[in-house]
């Protein structure tokens, strides 16, 4: 049931709780205590908004940058991975595999402050060897849906 | 000029859905729960496959019985879904959608004046097609108060010293309604005792939310007995792809696959090639599917209870019948004030045989957002009907 719930929730966190229950075929008592007790344990980190800030006035520019570190003795990435996460701007950071060590995914208001950051926050930093930044020209898919197009019902009104 | 027509065709009255579309289809922003087709798209890796047929060039004929490598593939689906062995040389063949599978099978076994046992509210082509080939329809009312569901009585009693072939329509279109293991079981002895012949339109197969389907050919001494039809446009949401198959004893299989050779020659090559994948790597997508139809069949049914509007619980396909009886109308009258004072297209029960009157097949293959406007609209019609009788 809580695979069921996560599955319907991922899609959809503004669901009203009598709606979701009745398609789950369950009583609503028990999925608000699921959701209360996934929240706890930390399975729920948050109810998001996906905003297309595109759409906006809003500026917003957004980067990957592949960070390669050296990892220190007995905390491996941990360290260098908790100093830059602790920045606000910062979105994500994944340890990853392959030919770099941390992914970060940046936000910030314009190419010159994302720049900044890297240059004076991420390249300062001890354990980091050297950074690559990518920045992102357009968004087609983010969490599953697609941005860049309307999609309308091209069925017939009435089929047998 | 002579009379160019075939009297037999003539005669045919034309679908009842088709009188309601084209009403439907002046009205500019209807809305509607009106279709017989899933609301997903084909997932993504079969259509991709299906382009990838046409960039490797394979855009002829394949043999009459279509390609050997989804034969294959449906007998090993066949096998691990309803436990029954079918020869991918002999016994499987490829057809346009269910619905030629439907025509052949009846012109392959009928002689003039053999009866064709037609259980009702069903689909809208078996008694048509039977007509065409000659047979006598005869059809078999069935009951709410029985879920829809065909009992072995009601067979009993239309059997005649002529009947040849009983149609079993399950999951059903436009009930819901499903057979359950037990149900065929009766129904079975009837046929063999009776020595019938089964056409078993199965293509909501894979869309039923109580128990896993089962199929009367997997039961003893069936096998031999039944044409069983199913295809890819509801479990795959590939209706317009027009794939479907039969799977029957050599023998019918042999004369189903003549009459398909001369009329049609094959199914779709390209089609053919995406459905090799929805098999080989589709079972995901259908359970997604599955359960979203599921969640939704939940959701309408507790509308429908909100409502005070009588509907017997459907656990199949994606359509709920419920009940418009206590409104004192026919259901094509309520149908068509529906759409024209809320702009909600539903399908009156009677376009699926006589005894839907009283009912409207309402369909959800659609987002929960639609279901919702829709019957949000829905409960405002009937609390006006219900304000009006008082």
């Amino acid at each position: 049931m809580r695979e069921k719930i996560l599955m319907f929730i991922e899609k959809n966190s503004r669901i009203d709780l009598k709606e979701l229950a009745v398609m789950l075929g369950v009583d609503e008592v028990m999925v608000a205590n699921e959701l209360e007790i996934m929240e706890q344990e930390g399975i729920i980190c948050g109810y998001h908004t996906m905003i297309d800030w595109s759409k906006t006035s809003t500026e917003k520019v957004t980067a990957l940058i592949e960070v390669r570190v050296t990892p220190q003795r007995g905390q491996g990435f941990d360290n260098v991975a908790e100093r830059i996460y602790k920045y606000p701007e910062v979105q994500s950071v994944y340890l990853i595999s392959g030919g770099f060590d941390l992914m970060v995914i940046l936000e910030g208001k314009t190419l010159r402050q994302v720049s900044q950051f890297v240059s004076d926050k991420l390249s300062t930093l001890e354990p980091v060897l050297s950074t690559a930044t990518h920045f992102i020209l357009k968004k087609y898919k983010e969490h599953g849906t697609v941005l860049c197009t309307g999609e309308s019902d091209e069925r017939m009104l009435v089929t047998p | 000029m002579r009379n160019p027509l075939s009297d037999k065709v003539v005669e045919i009255k034309p679908s009842g859905i088709r009188k309601f579309f084209d009403i439907v289809s002046e009205m500019k922003d209807a809305i509607s729960l009106g279709v017989g087709e899933p609301d997903f798209d084909t997932p993504w890796h079969i259509r991709d496959e299906g382009i990838y047929a046409l960039e490797r060039g394979k855009t002829f004929y394949t043999s009459n019985a279509g390609l050997m490598e989804l034969r294959q593939e449906i007998a090993a689906y066949l096998k691990r879904r309803i436990q029954t062995e079918y020869d991918p040389k002999s016994e499987i063949l490829i057809t346009v959608g269910g619905s030629e599978a439907i025509d052949l099978a009846l012109r392959a076994m009928i002689n003039p004046g053999d009866e064709v046992l037609i259980p009702q509210p069903s689909y809208v082509s078996y008694l048509p097609c039977a007509v065409l080939a000659d047979a006598v329809p005869v059809v078999i009312d069935l009951k709410e108060e029985n879920q829809f569901r065909l009992t072995k009585a009601e067979l009993l009693s239309h059997i005649t010293p002529k009947s040849k072939i009983l149609v079993l329509p399950f999951p059903n279109n436009p009930t819901g309604a499903i057979m359950e293991q037990r149900d065929l079981e009766e129904i079975a002895q009837v046929v063999i005792d009776h020595d019938l012949f089964v056409i078993s339109d199965e293509i909501y197969a894979e869309l039923s939310y109580k128990e896993e389907h089962v199929s009367i050919a997997s039961l003893p001494g069936m096998k031999e007995r039944t044409v069983l039809i199913n295809g890819f446009s509801k479990a795959y949401a590939m209706t317009g792809w027009r794939l479907g198959y039969a799977c029957a004893p050599k023998l019918i299989m042999e004369q189903m696959t003549k009459i398909h050779q001369f009329a049609i020659m094959c199914a779709p090559t390209n089609s053919q090639y995406a459905a090799v994948e929805a098999l080989r790597n589709g079972d995901e997508d259908v359970a997604m599917m599955r359960e979203s139809y599921n969640q939704r069949r939940r959701y309408l049914l507790h509308r429908f209870q909100e409502m005070g509007l009588q509907c017997f619980e459907p656990y199949g396909a994606f359509y709920v019948f419920p009940c418009i009886k206590e409104f004192g109308m026919t259901s094509e009258e309520f149908a068509t004030r529906f759409l024209q004072e809320e702009k909600v297209a539903v399908v009156p029960g009677t376009a699926f045989g006589d005894c839907g009157e009283g009912f409207l097949r309402i369909s959800y293959a659609y987002s929960l957002e639609n279901l919702k406007v829709a019957l949000g609209r829905l409960e405002r019609f009937i609390e006006k009907l219900r304000n009006e009788k008082n």
